[in-house]
């Protein structure tokens, strides 16, 4: 034999073991949904991590009591019903029959209570829950009550809340773990089970269908309610920090789904070849909002009247072009949106009171500036450049505040530093901080329960210290308004007192697209990435 | 040369506890707070503080070092704050990708190098040669982010030959964990083959001057022969100099090159490490790559000896 055949008979059979990736492993490749999220989860717990990408973890493996539809209704998702008694003060559910933990252990009535404990520590809708409930009982494996001393209507919305710090139900033994403490494994009854010797911190997470899982016997699945249908044995999250890896990978074909594609990027997937192959779509609705956080406790944004003017100021589409651009997508035309108030535009809270302020006037603010006495003042402005929306909406905010005629330092660090830094109370000349720009979920600012950043309780408010009382006082009616007027005439109320107060400035929403292969269909319209529904075609 | 070994071996305790000190401080004086990171957006300060005390952050300075050095000590490098796994095991789970990817760049880089500058030394001033010098100049400046996207946009997206990215362990066999190694190792691997091909170019041509080669000619030694047995031992300790220090450059292009082809390595887990501040295992990843780096520096002063005989320890 010659050399160059044996060379040649080498490269062949090399070449032949290479054929099992694209051809014989295709079968199995076919029930595996492979994902890239937006971020990496950290850990694995739902209570103590208030990230996102957690609560989308956590959506595969625990279930709720309470699900909500596309329509933010809740509806009963673990549990068969409930009742309620005492003139609200009683409430008592019972729990669907032959759920099951992924460690085969019965869903009982006393899981679900150490849950809500647990999470009613953490939560600041459940911590409002908690402040009223009296005593917590099993009355049977399957039944539980709620006895409340004084009455709370929102029960239902704590349940089934979609944002971060959702109500997920695990064992009692994990969740009498400190509420300050991680949990170390991720078992709870949802449709996957959390595959924790596959998991990779920072790379990769696998779940399994998790085969005894019971779903809703009727109804229709939309967002967290209804059935539960998981139509693929296995879904492999991989951690892709680098956006154009993750678009190759897309491209490629390597991974099925990119849950957040970036700005500059998610263009090429609606051209040639890719568009015949990926699919850009919305599927949170709510969308992101974006908001510039004053200090409230430092000079110049301890005067509200300079906080005012960065109302009259702001042009909110500028903010969101700098963000994610003006290339539209089939589902939506323009993906940025102007007009936004505090509480999302497609909420049952929103109301125009006081979407007047936002004249989009440098004239107009610099004249108030002027009034207030803080023209050429020093701001000092947080920049996370790790964290490109956030950087870019920062650097058309420190453009805005120089023509303003504010003297602005920018600084540049990583979204850790900030977070560090946003806690520091101190003065500018001794480390503190006059503002940032960061994004919440539409979900956030859905009603007053999740809206953190609106809160005007003073030191325990979230950095930046407002103090509003006005506003507290109008959240708690909201969570005591016996009907939808009531509550809406609360955040209608909020909003009023907001525009005046400032306790941020808007800047705008923007629909985040997701890209996915054509051949996934079922994807679920929401808030969450929701892994059950969907299939291949 | 035993007693020498045992002598640099016991000389690494100290470089050690010098980075240890080091790395600590330098993590203690940095701004951030694994507690407010952890506590998320509705906790008040109040949580986060409680969260300061239970990760024991809320310690001073010297009683959180000595609890730190004794864990290690006792061969326990710590638990991710955020994780609550071991580091041990966080860094177990990532050394093999790391050390595939260093393997696979170095054996590419230096097969890949010598020859080239061994070429380049013996057609000095011809095309060969120039051609060899340009690749090293463009080589060392283009970064290797650059390379690793234009290997991925023609190798796996243009003509589908290879995997965009992540990793396959060596136990599913040798051809898939290599597939996914080709364009990493490539990318990595460039500025090293520029470094190392420019060094060798440099010495052969000194070494190329020397009598003793003009005698082998005169004794009729073929070219090959003279070339990388005569005149290439000869050159070979600047040359393995270059490629120890070279192993730096390896670890520092190996954090950009496990992004770029999201391999799940210990650089990836250095980043991730430092941007939520989780202190355990930047300190335990970064004491690791210095134990390397002081072990690799005591394999190359070894392996001068075996290049040059007159070298004793």
């Amino acid at each position: 034999m010659l050399r160059r055949d044996l060379l040649a008979g080498a490269g062949l059979a090399a070449a032949a073991t290479a054929l099992p990736r694209f051809g014989i492993a295709q079968p199995a490749q076919a029930r595996v949904l492979r994902y890239v999220p937006h971020a990496n989860p950290g850990n694995i717990d739902p209570f103590t991590n208030t990230a996102f990408v957690a609560r989308d973890h956590a959506f595969l493996v625990f279930d709720q009591l309470y699900g909500m539809d596309e329509q933010f209704r809740p509806v009963p998702q673990m549990v068969q019903g409930h009742v309620v008694e005492n003139d609200g003060l009683l409430w008592r559910f019972t729990l669907r029959e032959g759920l099951r933990f992924h460690d085969g252990s019965a869903v009982r009535g006393r899981d679900c209570i150490a849950s809500i404990r647990r999470w009613g520590r953490r939560d600041a809708f459940g911590q409002v829950l908690m402040s009223r409930v009296a005593d917590m009982t099993e009355e049977s494996d399957r039944v539980f009550s709620i006895r409340l001393n004084r009455p709370f209507p929102k029960m239902l919305e704590a349940f089934s809340k979609v944002t971060t710090s959702c109500l997920f139900v695990m064992p009692e033994r994990l969740a009498n773990v400190d509420p300050f403490q991680n949990i170390t494994e991720a078992v709870g009854s949802g449709p996957y089970r959390f595959l924790r010797d596959e998991w990779n911190p920072g790379s990769r997470l696998a779940y399994a269908r998790y085969a005894d899982y019971v779903p809703v016997p009727s109804g229709t699945t939309s967002m967290t309610a209804g059935p539960k249908v998981a139509h693929f044995d296995r879904v492999e999250w991989n951690i892709i920090p680098d956006a154009s890896t993750a678009s190759a990978a897309l491209q490629s074909g390597e991974i099925d789904w990119w849950e957040q594609p970036t700005a500059d990027l998610f263009p090429a997937f609606l051209r040639g070849a890719n568009a015949r192959n990926i699919a850009v779509d919305i599927i949170n609705n709510s969308g992101l909002i974006g908001i510039f956080r004053p200090n409230h406790v430092t000079a110049p944004f301890n005067n509200p009247a300079v906080r005012r003017a960065v109302l009259t100021a702001i042009n909110q589409m500028d903010f969101m072009t700098a963000v994610i651009g003006t290339t539209g997508i089939e589902a939506r035309r323009d993906l940025r949106r102007e007009g936004i108030g505090y509480f999302a535009p497609e909420s049952p809270s929103a109301s125009n009171v006081g979407l007047d302020r936002l004249q989009k006037s440098i004239e107009a603010a610099r004249a108030q500036l002027q009034a207030a006495g803080a023209m050429g003042q020093r701001l000092v402005l947080m920049n996370a450049t790790d964290l490109a929306s956030i950087n870019a909406a920062t650097l058309v905010g420190a453009d805005l505040f120089r023509r303003m005629g504010f003297n602005v330092e920018l600084v540049s660090t990583d979204w850790g530093t900030v977070i560090a830094r946003r806690a520091s109370r101190n003065p500018l000349e001794q480390g503190g901080w006059s503002g940032f720009f960061t994004f919440w979920s539409g979900v956030d600012h859905w009603n007053p329960a999740s809206h953190a950043s609106i809160r005007g309780h003073g030191e325990n408010a979230w950095p930046g210290w407002p103090t509003i009382p006005a506003i507290e006082a109008q959240r708690d009616a909201w969570f005591d308004a016996p009907n939808d007027a009531a509550a809406l005439a609360a955040t209608t109320e909020m909003q009023r007192i907001a525009f005046e107060e400032v306790p941020y400035v808007p800047t705008g929403m923007y629909y985040q697209p997701t890209a996915f292969r054509r051949n996934l269909t079922g994807m679920l319209k929401g808030q969450p990435p929701l892994f059950w529904n969907i299939r291949r075609a | 040369m035993f007693a020498y070994v045992v002598r640099r071996v016991l000389a690494t305790i100290p470089v050690m506890a010098v980075v240890a000190l080091f790395v600590f401080s330098l993590l203690y004086i940095a701004p951030g707070d694994p507690a407010a990171v952890i506590a998320g957006d509705q906790a008040t300060p109040a949580d986060v503080e409680r969260i300061r005390q239970s990760l024991g952050l809320d310690r001073p300075y010297l009683v959180r070092f000595g609890a730190w050095l004794w864990d290690i000590l006792n061969g326990d490098l710590g638990t991710s704050i955020f994780t609550n796994l071991p580091v041990s095991t966080m860094i177990a789970q990532r050394i093999e990708p790391t050390l595939s990817l260093m393997v696979v760049t170095l054996i590419l880089a230096i097969s890949v190098a010598v020859p080239m500058g061994v070429v380049a030394a013996w057609k000095q001033g011809t095309v060969i040669d120039r051609a060899v010098m340009a690749f090293a100049v463009v080589g060392f400046s283009v970064p290797v982010f650059v390379v690793g996207y234009l290997l991925a946009y023609f190798f796996a997206l243009e003509w589908d030959l290879l995997p965009v990215q992540g990793y396959t362990p060596l136990s599913r066999g040798v051809w898939p964990w290599l597939q996914n190694l080709i364009l990493p190792a490539i990318a990595l691997g460039t500025v090293y083959i520029a470094l190392i091909a420019r060094i060798t170019r440099a010495t052969m041509l000194e070494v190329l001057q020397q009598d003793y080669i003009r005698t082998a000619k005169a004794k009729g030694v073929g070219q090959a022969g003279m070339l990388f047995l005569h005149a290439l031992k000869n050159a070979a300790v600047p040359i393995v100099t270059v490629i120890g220090i070279g192993i730096a450059l390896l670890i520092g292009g190996a954090v950009v090159t496990e992004s770029v082809f999201a391999i799940p390595g210990l650089g990836r887990l250095t980043v991730d490490a430092i941007l939520r501040r989780d202190y355990p295992v930047i300190q335990g990843v970064v004491l690791l790559f210095s134990f390397v780096y002081v072990l690799v520096n005591l394999a190359i002063d070894l392996a001068y000896t075996l290049f040059d005989p007159r070298i004793r320890y």
